[in-house]
């Protein structure tokens, strides 16, 4: 173990993981962290807080991280490089470590011109594979990334994301072997709905047997209506919604829509588990927590291990 | 070469509300090249100028001139005979040229025309790309002799992200995708594999996070 993360636990007794997410608010209130905490207790191993995501400023991930904590959660702290240094990252690091967080997820960040401040400097002094190897240096050589000792050592599982649609789709094992190599320990997908190019990824994978070395979490998000799927074919940079789903949508009657997503996802979620390499499912339901459990349930992944 | 944009007219017109007599300086170098800001532009924009204020009923005397460069004392120097006989300098320089000119006669004010925005190469006639940030530290023999500094929306060394689609950057589908460039690059001189080593955190102390810049080098020195 390489630190207190209960996610880690799970994945070392080869148990399939549950983890979800949870986008914090727009405004000061706790409860909504707590209110979004309620509906998914029980129902997953680990929680993902996300960094101001699509660049739309929210309550800081840590904040919320630690809401969630208290609530006896195992936060996943994201973090992108988008808008911290590595002055601010390795401090943020370290009071992150201070405040009982044990998992982080190490991000490029979507970039500020699809926020609601775009006409914002970025950072990126560092990127997302740097990053896991800051928090690694820091870790297991318990120094700073200029070379001085640090006095407390942060413990986290290091985690990333891997996007198998995103081009060009030849270098997308390359650069999972990259931040293998940086020191990442589990990986959650981008949203995953063309299965087939997925599997073909994963051969790709196995082929070179990264999945021995990394923990891959296979990242599912259910549509609530034909819209969205539209949506997310037409507009999300880097995913890939196959027609079918789209027509599959469309062919039940719109109150019905999201009932035919929940079972979409289900039945991805069952084709998934059975992908050798895959070792857990990171379910994204975006500002629709309350179908994690129903979802969670009906994949026979209910109840969750204690660890 | 430094690739600049013209300031919009009213702009220009507001920085020299209060003037009847200004100098015009262009500038033989870059901003030539880039079409904004040498001799034809000097006349243009002096017309456009006249022609205003014209319409609002008054008048402006307007000094076109054309120097050699901007960033060089020995041309700058040719303004100083009738420097004097005008209210302020509008440059149509690059920021160093205006800058420069404004060192020299400290007693004017001298004043932008243009958006000076990157440093690029013509891509096709009137078509002009970014290329190079400055970043005091090339790291293009890594990367194919594309550099992700310049060319990746997010500057990543070890690129590219997951909004890469079809060779295009997320942020706007009319901007290649640097990565994908690199990557396209790599594979055509057989070196693709070179893609997995990981290029370690960057020392930015030799861009401008390390301060203004300055080179000298004494063996060149009078």
């Amino acid at each position: 173990m390489t630190s207190g993360s209960h996610l880690e636990r799970i994945l070392g007794k080869k148990q399939f993981a549950v983890t979800s997410e949870c986008g914090p608010p727009r405004g000061a209130d706790p409860e909504v962290i707590r209110r979004k905490g309620e509906l998914l207790k029980g129902y997953v191993d680990a929680v993902n807080v996300t960094d101001n995501q699509t660049s739309v400023v929210r309550m800081s991930s840590l904040a919320s991280c630690v809401l969630l904590k208290e609530m006896g959660f195992d936060p996943i702290l994201q973090m992108v490089c988008r808008d911290r240094n590595r002055i601010a990252l390795q401090s943020d690091i370290l009071g992150a470590a201070a405040l009982g967080i044990n998992n982080i997820l190490c991000l490029s960040g979507d970039h500020q011109k699809f926020g609601d401040h775009s006409t914002a400097k970025n950072v990126f002094d560092i990127d997302s594979i740097q990053l896991i190897q800051t928090v690694k240096w820091m870790r297991d050589e318990g120094k700073f990334l200029s070379g001085e000792e640090l006095k407390g050592v942060p413990r986290f599982f290091i985690g990333a994301a891997a996007n198998p649609f995103a081009d060009p789709f030849e270098i997308r094992v390359p650069r999972l072997a990259k931040k293998v190599t940086a020191g990442v320990q589990f990986i959650q997908t981008q949203c995953i709905y063309n299965l087939e190019k997925f599997e073909q990824w994963m051969a790709r994978v196995r082929e070179r047997e990264i999945h021995e070395k990394v923990h891959i979490l296979a990242g599912v998000t259910p549509f609530k209506s034909v819209g969205m799927a539209r949506y997310m074919k037409n507009m999300v940079p880097g995913m890939d919604v196959p027609d079918e789903y789209i027509e599959r949508l469309k062919a039940v009657p719109k109150e019905n829509q999201a009932e035919e997503g929940i079972k979409i996802c289900v039945e991805s979620i069952q084709r998934l588990r059975s992908i050798e390499g895959v070792h857990g499912v990171h379910i994204m339901a975006i500002e629709w927590e309350e179908k994690v459990p129903e979802i969670v349930k009906q994949t026979g992944l209910h109840p969750r291990p204690s660890a | 070469m430094i690739v600049a944009n013209r300031k919009p007219l009213e702009e220009i017109e507001e920085m020299i509300k209060g003037y009847r007599k200004i100098i015009l300086a262009g500038c033989n170098e870059c901003v030539t090249v880039c079409a904004v800001g040498g001799e034809k532009e000097v006349g243009i924009l002096a017309s456009e100028l006249k022609l205003s204020r014209k319409k609002d009923g008054k008048e402006i005397e307007i000094k076109e001139v054309v120097l050699e460069r901007q960033c060089d004392h020995e041309y700058i120097e040719q303004l100083r005979s009738f420097v004097d006989e005008y209210e302020a300098i509008l440059s149509m320089a690059c920021g160093a040229g205006v800058q420069f000119v404004a060192e020299k006669y400290r007693g004017k004010r001298v004043l932008p025309v243009v958006n000076t925005t990157f440093l690029g190469v013509t891509e096709e006639q009137g078509v002009w790309a970014e290329r190079c940030q400055g970043c005091g530290n090339c790291v293009l023999d890594l990367t194919g002799g594309i550099c992700p500094i310049a060319r990746c929306s997010k500057s990543l060394l070890n690129g590219p992200c997951g909004g890469s689609t079809d060779g295009k950057c997320e942020i706007d589908k009319e901007i290649d995708c640097g990565w994908q460039l690199i990557i396209d690059r790599l594979k055509e001189l057989n070196i693709l594999d070179r893609y997995e080593e990981v290029i370690p955190v960057k020392d930015w102390s030799t861009s401008r996070d390390g301060g203004p810049r300055k080179r000298v080098r004494e063996d060149l020195r009078l």
